[in-house]
């Protein structure tokens, strides 16, 4: 039996060896001759590739059923639109009865007025009232369309020419609401992939820009430069190879939610050794820094053309509605076509515009208003500078005053709570309206809150007197721990 | 839905494509003539790349003469159109002292309130010596005059809801509201068309965005669907709340959408509707309040209504409406509320007159008056167009009509035109309408009277043989054969 079995496997053996061997026998391929293994190895090669170019096994796909997504559809629950409305949420504003100059009326009863930013005393001028009057009854109240389909009047145009006249740029660029004007600039120069170095205390308005335009953003202590000087340097030897990449440096001119100044001729120092650009949002310097009014960089002595991009929103000291950007004309031309506030949205109402025309020309007429405005700030200085449990933290040559709590409770909106209450009894008690700092949740700033002042022109010394005489008191009665 | 006749769609592919191959050409023949003047950039990197404004440069300044075209009159049927010349082939455009008096079919004035008005006007003017143009201040801090608390009764009661809430501009109501509604772990669904505002507003909120077929109800189920049984994105867990939002009326195609047919989806799903009435408020409607009363829905239904006063109310600014809770919750929270100053006085008083007289409170009939001639105008144009054989998009009683051109050349030719017979009119072109679809776009007004109408028809008659733009055949003139028939007999 193993004999014939021995036999059978020599057999099969010769004669797969016959096999192989005799096509190729007389084969002699580049001096080579072709043995028969060679086709065993290419076979077993081949199986090779097949076995590799195989799907790994997956499990099977199964999608759900349409049952099985009816009954997911049944079962979701949605959150409720808003969150439970708490006590606190239902707190009202006091409700004007008059202009709000820096008298008021509120509930019958004659205020003194530090709510507004109304810097220069503009509010109720014969001559902005007289323009604003004209224009209204030429031009009816809005202007009915987008600056690219007919919603470009006249006024418009001489308003943006009057602007940068004044502040000596080429061009600049209106737009129809303070809050949009940073919002819309922002993203239409910063795109994915650029790096913005941003104040870590700006407003609302310039963090949602920021977030739109999708690029790195890194913040630096607020009003800092060393810690700037820092953070550009890092960014510098992070990103050496990148030379398409922009680079942004945001700063607000004085910011609105401490009262603090930035140092703009150091600002461009660095900017100059690091190349990175400006965007400046002198929101609350316009009008007011500077011996003639031009903002910051009159301010600081700093010619206007190396700041890149300036910004302001026009309802501070100019008393009208809007926002307005200035530049080079490349910057501005740019703009027109790509910033979405200004295309998307219906233009700037023409009074508004020839309210801002008409203002400027008073301030460029009359600059002792802001000799008065320095003086009424040093006065409310001096008056304030004894409070007790609260300090101020604002630049003594900002218009807007900014009282810190010196002893916060740790969460952030008791001080809120008492800070609110605080403004109230000032309200009720000693007729004097102040501004208690409000956040939304939406607002990254993590600054201190405080109450803030802002000082016009048009307050009288008493006016000054009344308001530091009763947040003495409220301070030292409410923060008595 | 928008079909395209072949050989047109193969001639604009053609002549976008030759633009395109001039716009390089030269942008090359500036690199080699430039290339020895050095860059005065001085290590920054330049501010805006050549491929990022090249659509800019090369084919938006050769018609730059058909936007933005100033005007020294208020925004009225007839409006002054100031002249422009330019002395660098179109590259800069300046302005004359020559103005020429042009029939308005550009402006957003559906009831005439854009002007002068006999009721509006005075009262303006008397709130503006009363509160001066503006509070300098945010609603929260001393912002809140008298005029505002009326307003925004007056707006909550008009649009049908308990409470409304008012912001200086409405391109930043929809930024401004939407990320307070929602955040990360919520969806936002909206139409494919919907305005820039909103899109901003929802990427601005952390959200994740969704996107249903045009006006389509079964394709927003379909997507609800989907949607739901996944869950969010890699984590699969279900989705906190969705948010649909449509519109009114869509500003470039002048649909009006199908809202009975969505509101009874979202309900059957849980989702909240968000609706922006930017065009329909004031313009559709019996009594002008909107799509909800055109189509008949329950303003109950729609969670969040949304609007702007700059179209029908001759003013500026944008609302939200909705339940007394929500509108707390926005005041307590939304940005624009919090930190931007308060929509300037005269312009509220502005809404307030003019909501009075178009609901007849002023002691007149001038407000019905409006809103039937609005209808009547709109109508009659449209049907007018359709039977001159213009392609002419938008469902019937919407005042927002375009009309199709298709071909780049058309835009400027068209436009160009319609000013040289003194017609001022709207044309749009990329990157507002996708690239093949171009158009230009009607808006009626109801201070146009019918004599106005049927000059302007004349004249878009001729420019659209001249641009030949009738892609349809134009109807027969039926009764003429008629009349000839019975003479003959």
């Amino acid at each position: 039996m193993a004999s014939n079995l021995v036999e059978m496997f020599n057999a099969c053996l010769l004669w797969v060896t016959m096999i192989l061997e005799d096509p190729s026998a007389r084969v002699v391929l580049f001096g080579f001759p072709i043995r028969g293994h060679y086709f065993l190895e290419a076979l077993l090669g081949v199986v090779i590739v097949i076995l590799l170019s195989q799907k790994s096994f997956k499990p099977p796909k199964r999608p759900l059923t349409e049952q099985e997504i009816d009954e997911l559809c049944e079962e979701w629950v949605p959150e409720p639109l808003i969150p439970p409305i708490t006590e606190d949420m239902r707190h009202e504003p006091p409700v004007l009865e008059s202009a709000a100059g820096p008298h008021t009326t509120v509930n019958g009863k004659d205020v003194v007025n530090f709510a507004s930013a109304n810097f220069l005393g503009l509010i109720g001028h014969e001559k902005l009232l007289e323009s604003c009057t004209s224009a209204l009854e030429k031009y009816g109240v809005g202007s009915c369309g987008p600056r690219g389909f007919y919603g470009t009047i006249d006024v418009h145009l001489d308003c943006e020419a009057r602007i940068s006249k004044f502040l000596g740029t080429p061009d600049s660029i209106l737009y129809s609401y303070g809050l949009s004007t940073m919002f819309s600039t922002i993203p239409c120069f910063c795109k994915k992939g650029d790096i913005i170095v941003a104040d870590e205390g700006v407003h609302w308005g310039i963090q949602n820009g920021l977030q739109l335009s999708r690029s790195t953003i890194v913040y630096f202590k607020h009003n800092d430069m060393e810690s700037l000087r820092s953070t550009l340097e890092k960014i510098m030897t992070k990103y050496k190879r990148s030379k398409n990449l922009r680079r942004y440096i945001v700063a607000e001119g004085v910011y609105q939610n401490s009262g603090q100044i930035a140092p703009l001729d150091e600002i461009v120092k660095l900017k100059e050794k690091y190349r990175f650009r400006v965007i400046l949002d002198e929101s609350n310097s316009f009008g007011v820094l500077g011996c003639s009014g031009r903002g910051l960089a009159e301010h600081h002595g700093v010619p206007i053309e190396k700041i890149d991009v300036v910004t302001a929103a026009m309802g501070h000291a100019l008393a009208t509605e809007g926002g307005f950007c200035t530049g080079n004309a490349r910057i501005i031309d740019y703009q027109r076509l790509s910033s979405s506030g200004y295309v998307f949205s219906a233009s700037l109402p023409p009074y508004l515009a020839s309210a801002a025309i008409t203002a400027i020309d008073v301030i460029d007429q009359n600059p002792d208003m802001l000799v008065k405005l320095k003086q009424n700030i040093a006065l409310l200085w001096k008056g304030l500078s004894d409070i007790k449990g609260m300090s101020l933290t604002s630049n003594p040559e900002s218009p807007i005053v900014f009282l810190k709590l010196e002893k916060s409770s740790g969460s952030a909106k008791e001080d809120l709570l008492l800070l609110e209450k605080m403004a109230d009894l000032a309200l009720k008690e000693d007729s004097v309206l102040v501004v208690s700092s409000k956040r939304s949740f939406l607002d990254k700033c993590r600054l201190p809150v405080g109450i803030k002042l802002y000082v016009s022109a048009g307050h009288s010394e008493s006016d000054l007197l009344i308001a530091s005489e009763s947040l003495k008191r409220l301070a030292s009665e409410l923060l008595k721990s | 839905m928008i079909t395209i006749p072949y050989l047109t769609a193969v001639s604009t592919y053609f002549s976008y494509g030759l633009l395109f191959a001039f716009g390089q050409l030269r942008d090359y023949s500036r690199l080699l003539f430039d290339w020895w003047r050095t860059n005065n950039l001085q290590g920054y990197a330049p501010i805006c790349l050549a491929h990022e404004d090249f659509y800019i440069r090369r084919l938006y300044h050769r018609i730059q003469d058909c936007f933005g075209r100033p005007i020294s009159s208020a925004p009225d049927a007839w409006v002054d159109v100031v002249e422009r010349v330019s002395n660098d082939n179109n590259k800069t455009l300046k302005r004359t002292t020559k103005t020429s008096r042009c029939l308005n079919l550009g402006s957003y004035n559906y009831l005439g309130f854009g002007s002068f008005d006999e009721y509006c006007t005075p009262r303006v003017i008397e709130s503006l010596k009363k509160f001066s143009a503006s509070t300098c201040s945010s609603r929260v801090d001393a912002g809140t005059t008298s005029v505002h608390a009326e307003l925004e009764e007056c707006v909550a009661k008009y649009v049908g809801q308990p409470a409304a809430i008012v912001c200086g501009m409405g391109y930043a109501t929809n930024s401004a509201i939407i990320p307070v509604l929602i955040g990360k772990g919520g969806l936002i669904i909206s139409d494919s068309l919907n305005h820039t505002s909103i899109v901003n507003g929802a990427r601005g909120s952390g959200a994740t965005i969704r996107v249903f077929q045009h006006n389509t109800p079964s394709h927003l189920e379909k997507v609800l669907k989907e949607q739901i049984a996944e869950g969010q994105p890699r984590t699969h867990r279900p989705w906190k709340k969705i948010i649909v939002v449509v519109e009114g009326i869509y500003s470039m195609e002048g649909e009006i959408c199908h809202l009975p047919e969505i509101v009874s989806i979202c309900k059957k799903y849980k989702a909240y509707v968000y609706l922006d009435e930017a065009h329909s408020i004031g313009a559709i409607g019996k009594t002008g309040r909107g799509v909800c009363e055109l189509l008949g829905v329950d303003t109950a239904d729609i969670d969040i209504m949304m609007g702007t006063f700059t179209k029908s109310f001759g003013s500026c600014g944008g609302y939200i409406a909705g339940s007394k809770d929500l509108i707390q919750y926005l005041k307590h929270h939304c940005p624009a509320h919090l930190y931007a100053t308060s929509i300037s006085t005269p312009s509220a008083q502005q809404i307030i007159s003019a909501i009075q007289v178009i609901l007849g409170e002023d002691g007149s009939n001038r407000g019905a008056q409006k809103l039937a001639r609005i209808r009547e105008n709109s109508n009659f144009f449209r049907a007018e167009l359709q039977k001159m054989g213009f392609e002419v998009l938008g469902d019937n009683d919407s005042p927002v009509m375009p009309i199709m051109l298709y071909n780049p050349a058309k835009i400027p030719a068209f436009s160009r035109e319609c000013l040289r017979e003194n017609l001022a009119v709207v044309v749009v072109g990329f990157p507002a309408t996708p690239l093949l679809l171009a158009r230009a776009r009607i808006c009626i007004s109801a201070s146009h009277s019918r004599e106005d109408l049927i000059k302007a028809l004349q004249v878009i008659s001729k420019a659209g043989d001249l641009t030949g733009i009738k892609y349809f055949p134009a109807a027969p003139k039926k009764q003429d054969e008629e009349k000839n028939g019975i003479k003959l007999d």
